[in-house]
């Protein structure tokens, strides 16, 4: 028995040596151990990213199973949808993964967009990764929105057309972009078929390539410090190796997050309104999902003409602006002065209460 | 070399995007007979009563055929012009009403009056021709 043991030892060490020799995994062994993250009382915040990441993981793994049986065509889109909620074994569960993941996605993004900020971590050197981090989330927006259409309901009809219809009047791109994704004067087939390629081809490419940029460069510069951190002697300064530390710390945060999307799944599972028809009113009280709410209620309030342009126009921009906010912010707020500091964080404040006020505002109205 | 080799790069990279956006650029619909419609029956007049909205196809789009209080006939196009909801008639407040953002449009000559709407509602023209409702482009 122990001989036998002693044998399977020796022959999982010789593979072992064979792959860490052939694969050149000691680079590998030597930049995991490279890594240290600091230990402080944001440290809670380093989990965000990561857990965006999982539940992109169950986004991949439940959409491409949703392709096999969901039939991106005007008349049997809705049909199928229906068919996976209540025929199909297990349905219900992977298209509410699906949906619930959805949320959780973008919620967690949003979640580690704004620590991030708040950290400061767009500070020099990491530029590229917080910019790179923008698009992201533009990206998991953009999966939301397309995804939401594919089910052919009277509210993602509708959602859909206001989506449109503010694209087409963006300035610059507007014009270009919003025949392209649309497809014609009317949503239709055309419109089911760009979005479906869209969400599930170019943007996960986009959002895979993109993932791997951001990545490298986390990697590359070692997590950032808040200045609090860093500004404490080293001797008092604490750090934990990624691996294996805090890569089993984070693969049991994932767990902790699978749970809460299980438990969403379990309690709620999603429903499907009735099949959309482009010819009936918008139902009464329709309203977007919740990440759309802010920007909803927004435009809810913007009078017709604000001065000499257009409400719709002005709401636009007043919300691109928002964006360039945070676009420009490494530059605002460098590191080298407090008093800009003071203004990162009046804004991101400003931002988020706003954006919550909204929202909850949205939902209630 | 290099500016050949940028020239090169940028001329084969326009000859292969203009097609992409050719190809996924939507075709000007002009053989679709749906648009083509000029005048649909709606319903009976009886069908419709006073204080009353029906929503209906006209062609490739929405309207709204109105019956007022007063007992005039109208009809819109029921495309908001603020984003494009599709709008209906709500007879509690005696008013045209889009679902989406809450604009509000007058009944009888579909002006913008509450809301975020820009514009007024395109007009369509109603007759009645033995009881049936002719709703014709304007
Ligand atoms: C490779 C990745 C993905 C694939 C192959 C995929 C595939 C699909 C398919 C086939 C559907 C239609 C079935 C249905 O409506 O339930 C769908 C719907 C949807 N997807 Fe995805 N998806 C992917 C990633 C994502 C991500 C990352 C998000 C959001 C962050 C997302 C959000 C949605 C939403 C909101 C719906 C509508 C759900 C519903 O109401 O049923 N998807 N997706
Ligand atoms: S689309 Fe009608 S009010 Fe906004």
């Amino acid at each position: 028995m122990a001989a036998e043991l002693q044998q399977e030892n020796k022959l999982a060490k010789l593979i072992g040596n064979f792959l860490v020799s052939r694969l050149s995994l000691a680079d590998l062994q030597h930049l995991a151990a490279k890594k240290k993250v600091p230990v402080h009382k944001h440290s809670l915040w380093y989990y965000m990213g990561g857990i965006t990441m999982i539940y992109f993981a169950v986004q991949v793994v439940t959409g491409i199973l949703l392709m096999v049986y969901y039939v991106p065509e005007i008349n049997a889109a809705h049909a199928s949808i229906l068919k996976i909620n209540s025929q199909i074994d297990f349905g219900w569960f992977i298209r509410s993964l699906h949906s619930w993941g959805s949320t959780l996605m973008i919620l967690s993004a949003a979640v580690h967009l704004f620590s991030s900020f708040f950290m400061r971590a767009y500070r020099q050197p990491r530029e590229i990764t917080w910019w790179a981090g923008l698009v992201l989330m533009i990206l998991c927006l953009a999966f939301g929105f397309t995804g939401y259409l594919l089910p052919w309901d009277d509210l993602s009809f509708f959602a859909t057309k206001v989506g449109l219809d503010i694209t087409a009047k963006a300035p610059l791109v507007g014009g270009l972009l919003g025949p392209l994704l649309k497809g014609g004067n009317m949503i239709s087939q055309a419109t089911i078929s760009r979005f479906f390629g869209i969400h599930v081809a170019i943007l996960p490419l986009t959002l895979i390539s993109l993932l791997a940029v951001h990545l490298m460069l986390v990697q590359s510069h070692g997590m950032s410090e808040p200045a609090a951190f860093a500004d404490t002697p080293p001797e008092k300064r604490r750090y934990e190796p990624f691996f294996p530390d805090f890569f089993f710390k984070d693969m049991l945060v994932w767990i902790l997050a699978l749970n809460v999307l299980f438990v969403l799944v379990v309690l709620f599972p999603w429903g499907v309104g009735p099949e959309a028809n482009p010819f009936a009113p918008a139902p009464i009280g329709i309203k977007p999902e919740w990440y759309f709410l802010g920007a909803f209620q927004f435009l809810k309030l913007i009078p017709p003409m604000v001065g000499p342009i257009e409400g719709e126009l002005f709401g636009i921009l007043a919300m691109s602006l928002v964006g360039l906010g945070f676009l420009i912010m490494p530059f605002i707020d460098n590191g080298s002065q407090r008093r800009r500091a003071l203004l990162a964080t009046i804004y991101g404040v400003a931002v988020v209460l706003g954006l919550i006020f909204l929202s909850i505002w949205g939902a209630l109205s | 070399m290099r500016t050949a080799l940028g020239t090169v790069a940028v001329l084969w990279g326009g000859v292969a995007l203009y097609p992409i956006y050719r190809y996924l650029a939507p075709r000007p619909d002009t053989s679709d007979d749906e648009t083509q419609v000029t005048s649909v029956e709606v319903c009976k007049l009886s069908e419709l009563p006073k204080n009353s909205g029906k929503n209906f196809r006209f062609g490739s789009f929405p309207a709204l055929l109105i019956h007022t209080e007063d007992d005039g006939l109208h009809a819109f196009k029921a495309v908001c012009t603020h984003l494009g909801c599709t709008v209906q008639y709500r007879g509690d407040i005696q008013r045209i009403f889009c679902a989406c953002h809450g604009g509000q449009y007058d009944p009888t000559t579909g002006k913008n009056i509450a809301g975020p709407p820009p514009k007024p509602l395109d007009s369509l023209k109603v007759a009645v021709v033995n009881d049936q409702v002719v709703v014709s482009r304007a």
